[in-house]
């Protein structure tokens, strides 16, 4: 009898401890950390090159990573919309004119959505587009250099959120406000009107950015929108080529603790804006021209590689109640986040963040709801069409607060669920979910290189999450954010590694590194150095005083400055040191560092100019060098400045090499 | 001399037209610092980095072991050389014309003389500037020399310098070639 019950009080334990063995090494789904097969997927040799390039968004650090796929590798960080002080980016006279703004110098920004240049809807290795939304602007990258190019700043709109997203040719990069301000209804400037009257002052809205062959971009027209909160966007490819769709929410125009007020409607919407008929409107000079300032900044090694900025007065604004076929908004539950067009162009998935399905519209049924005016209403004179005339249909069981979706090459789309941490991966022609995996936490955009294109590589997905717990070393209350890696080859996503990133990423980009690599330069040619103050070679250099302003023609090479003896500066002097790097060599930069400069270092490229202002305040003598270390003699790459009082009579004299 | 030897002889000159289009020799060097190699290529008249900007990166690194910097237009053999090539295809064309075999071993014995003659020069060359440092060098290993090998490889510190003929050496080879059986069938003539 004690035997017996002893046996059975010890039955549960055998039970319990059944459990545990059968669970060890398979948490949940069996899809939580790595194994070494993993591993073996990620790694790239020393000397290797990673197979694609991915571009993250840095969030409020203003500017651009760029990583390695898929090993995850931090390759280099762009400096974008917020001054660099590691290479003097918004700190020296070449790059300060791409910080101006109509609010004047603004030297931070938050970088969001960086988007690929495209031909024939696929990902050409041109430029890299990316957005600021706190002060509006667009940035433009070029892929030839890693460098920024162009800041554009988008008038009449405030918190630049649905950007920068292109057309199948890169036609245009759109933008779209997040916060919708008080215009007045004749030249949509910003009002000092009391808040709460939101419902009858507060607009919006939707800008086109013409982009040149060469890059340039220019506003072509703006879209006069009403109130709400635009989020996303992503154009239509394929049959859907010449719309673009944004999303939005606070359909209901609240102003104040927008989680509850603007939450309450069943649906919000989408804008369908066509943007082919828009642009030829606007080519036939219909809307009308008002007042909106803003500066186009751009930088060109060809044109002596210093930044002009150029102020724009004016901006084309088409109003959609004024021209027939420009916008119709499809009902779309539930505030909706993302919105997202499939590779053939066919449907049009949105991330309704409350909602729980997934909703999917068709494109062909959106065209026949438009042509038979199959409307549902109307807001602020703008058509709604009809929920279910226009729906391919809803992904059922999602997961919990769906944001974004990403295409592969199979047919399937992948959702990341924000509330419920997972992605979800389903057939984008039956809307079955096929697969599910847990990321760590909050994910919220995904990146597939080309899976915003018609041609996606269906091999790697990102996932891009918000909150990382316990995923590095503790690093204080601060860490960097992270992003996982996935597999999505075959059936079943499998997760291959976990890195850091800088900032908060909102969104990345991925390239075949193959697209990039090629027109890639490495120095440039001293010969084609058309800066104003270059020094092409020793010969040149000099020390020109004119009236407090000094300038210093100088000039690097392994392992010297010339000249590196300097005297004649006085206290109150504005000393322009205009600093040529006369190597032609790959990586071989040199840097300029000037004791109690206000500002930054130098960084200089093979071939390049670059000028540091300093104004010494100090009598004495102050050295100067070189940070980035070029040879074995980088150490001895150094000089120095006398700097005599005001009223001192030490006339201007420099020299190298004198001993 | 039959007609068809003449044409051959002809031929023999005329190929070194080539020489003026082609690198007679070449200079290569490998290191871990530069993976993609770096190196340079002697013309008849030139002295050329192998990319744009090589010869200037080359004597950017000489300059530490004081080498004197490599610059063609201080090199009298280099506006020399054309000379020598253009006497050797118009001496050798008025062969051809004239006929005469004698003169083929002549001439021959005067192109082997010649060649003997630049990569003695070469070499001599290579030992001024390997041997001849500047005293001011920053970088001076004891017993160093930094003389680039005539022929094949020779490592100099990390970076192993290769130095072999090129198209131009092997066309002058060619050339003597044909003259030379040229003037072993005009034997029987």
């Amino acid at each position: 009898m004690s035997k017996m019950l002893k046996k059975s009080l010890l039955w549960p334990f055998a039970v319990v401890a059944a459990i545990g063995f059968l669970s060890m090494g398979c948490s949940s789904n069996g899809e939580f950390g790595s194994s070494s097969d993993a591993a073996e997927k990620v790694y790239v040799a020393p000397g290797e090159h990673d197979e694609f390039y991915g571009f993250f968004s840095g969030g409020y650090n203003g500017q651009l990573g760029v990583y390695g796929l898929p090993s995850g590798r931090h390759i280099f960080t762009i400096p974008v919309f917020s001054q660099a002080a590691v290479n003097g980016w918004g700190y020296n006279e070449e790059t300060k004119p791409m910080f101006q703004t109509s609010d004047g110098f603004v030297p931070w920004g938050d970088a969001h959505h960086p988007e690929l240049s495209q031909t024939n809807g696929e990902t050409d290795g041109r430029w890299v587009f990316i957005n600021e939304n706190n002060t509006p602007r667009i940035a433009r990258i070029g892929l030839d250099e890693f460098r920024t190019q162009e800041i554009i700043e988008i008038p009449n709109s405030a918190g630049n959120h649905a950007s920068s997203f292109v057309t199948p040719n890169t036609e245009y990069v759109t933008a779209a406000t997040r916060f919708s301000v008080p215009m007045d209804e004749d030249n949509l400037q910003n009002m000092d009107v009391s808040i709460d009257s939101y419902k009858d002052n507060f607009q919006g809205t939707i800008s086109f950015i013409k982009v040149s062959d060469e890059g340039h971009m220019n506003i072509d027209f703006q879209i006069r929108m009403p109130g709400f909160n635009y989020d996303l966007s992503h154009s239509g490819k394929g049959p859907s080529d010449g719309w673009a769709f944004f999303t939005s929410y606070n359909s209901e125009e609240a102003h104040t603790m927008l989680e509850i007020n603007a939450s309450k409607n069943d649906k919000d919407y989408i804008a369908a804006i066509n943007w082919e008929k828009a642009a030829e409107y606007a080519a036939n000079g219909e809307g009308k021209m008002i007042p909106g300032e803003h500066y186009r900044n751009y930088i060109d090694h060809e044109e002596g590689g210093v930044a002009k900025s150029e102020l724009i007065e004016e901006v084309r604004v088409l109003d959609p109640r004024e021209l027939d076929g420009l916008v119709y908004f499809l009902p779309t539950p539930k505030s909706p986040h993302g919105v997202d067009v499939d590779p053939s162009g066919r449907y049009i998935a949105a991330g309704g963040k409350l909602s729980t399905v997934i909703p999917v519209h068709s494109f062909d049924k959106m065209m026949t709801a438009i042509e038979n005016e199959d409307f549902e209403g109307e807001e602020q004179g703008i058509p709604v069409l009809n929920y279910e005339s226009i729906l391919h249909g809803e992904v059922e069981n999602p997961g919990l607060g769906p944001l974004h979706t990403e295409f592969d090459d199979k047919g399937n789309a992948y959702t990341t669920a924000f509330i419920s941490s997972e992605i979800v991966k389903w057939d984008v022609e039956t809307l079955e979910v096929v697969d599910r995996i847990d990321v760590y936490y909050s994910p919220g955009h995904l990146m597939i290189p080309g899976g915003d294109s018609q041609n996606p590589d269906g091999k790697y997905l990102v996932a891009l999450n918000k909150i990382t717990k316990d995923r590095y070393l503790p690093t204080g209350p601060e860490m960097f954010h992270s992003a996982q890696l996935i597999d999505i080859s075959g059936e079943k996503m499998q997760l291959l590694l976990d890195f850091p990133t800088e900032g908060e990423p909102h969104y990345a980009q991925g390239i075949a590194a193959e697209k990039v690599k090629e027109n890639q330069k490495r120095f440039y040619e001293i010969e084609g150095n058309n800066h104003p103050h270059a020094a092409k070679s020793e010969k040149e250099t000099r020390v020109e005083r004119d009236g407090n302003e000094v300038h210093v023609y100088m000039t690097t090479i392994r392992s010297h400055f010339a000249p590196d003896n300097i005297e004649g500066i006085k206290v109150g002097d504005e000393v322009y040191f205009h600093v040529t790097n006369l190597e032609q060599d790959w990586d071989v930069p040199h840097g300029f560092a000037m004791k109690g400069a206000n500002n930054a270092e130098l960084l200089i490229m093979p071939g390049e100019t670059m000028t540091l202002k300093w104004e010494p305040k100090k009598v004495g003598v102050f050295p100067f060098y070189c940070t980035d270390f070029c040879s074995a003699l980088h150490q001895e790459m150094q000089g120095y400045v006398r700097v005599s009082s005001e009223d001192s009579d030490v006339e201007v004299s420099y020299s190298t090499g004198q001993s | 001399m039959d007609t068809k030897k003449r044409i051959s002889m002809g031929v023999a000159a005329l190929i070194l037209i080539g020489v003026y289009f082609v690198p007679i020799w070449s200079i290569s060097m490998d290191a871990p610092q530069y993976p993609e190699g770096i190196g340079m290529n002697i013309t008849v008249d030139n002295i050329q980095g192998k990319e744009k900007n090589d010869l200037q990166n080359i004597n950017g690194l000489n300059h530490y072991i004081g080498m004197k910097e490599i610059n063609p237009d201080s090199i009298p053999e280099l506006k020399i050389m054309p000379f020598i090539f253009g006497f050797l295809i118009i001496s050798g064309v008025v062969i051809a014309i004239v006929g005469d075999r004698k003169w083929i071993l002549f001439w021959l014995g005067i192109f082997v003389l010649l060649a003997i003659a630049g990569l003695v020069d070469f070499y001599i060359w290579g030992y001024d500037y390997g041997h001849n440092l500047n005293p001011d060098a920053p970088i001076k290993v004891p017993g160093m020399t930094y003389q680039p090998p005539l022929l094949g490889s020779k490592q100099l510190l990390n970076i192993n310098a290769t130095s072999l003929p090129h198209i131009g050496f092997y066309i002058s080879l060619l050339s003597m070639g044909i003259a030379g059986t040229v003037w072993w069938k005009s034997k029987e003539d």
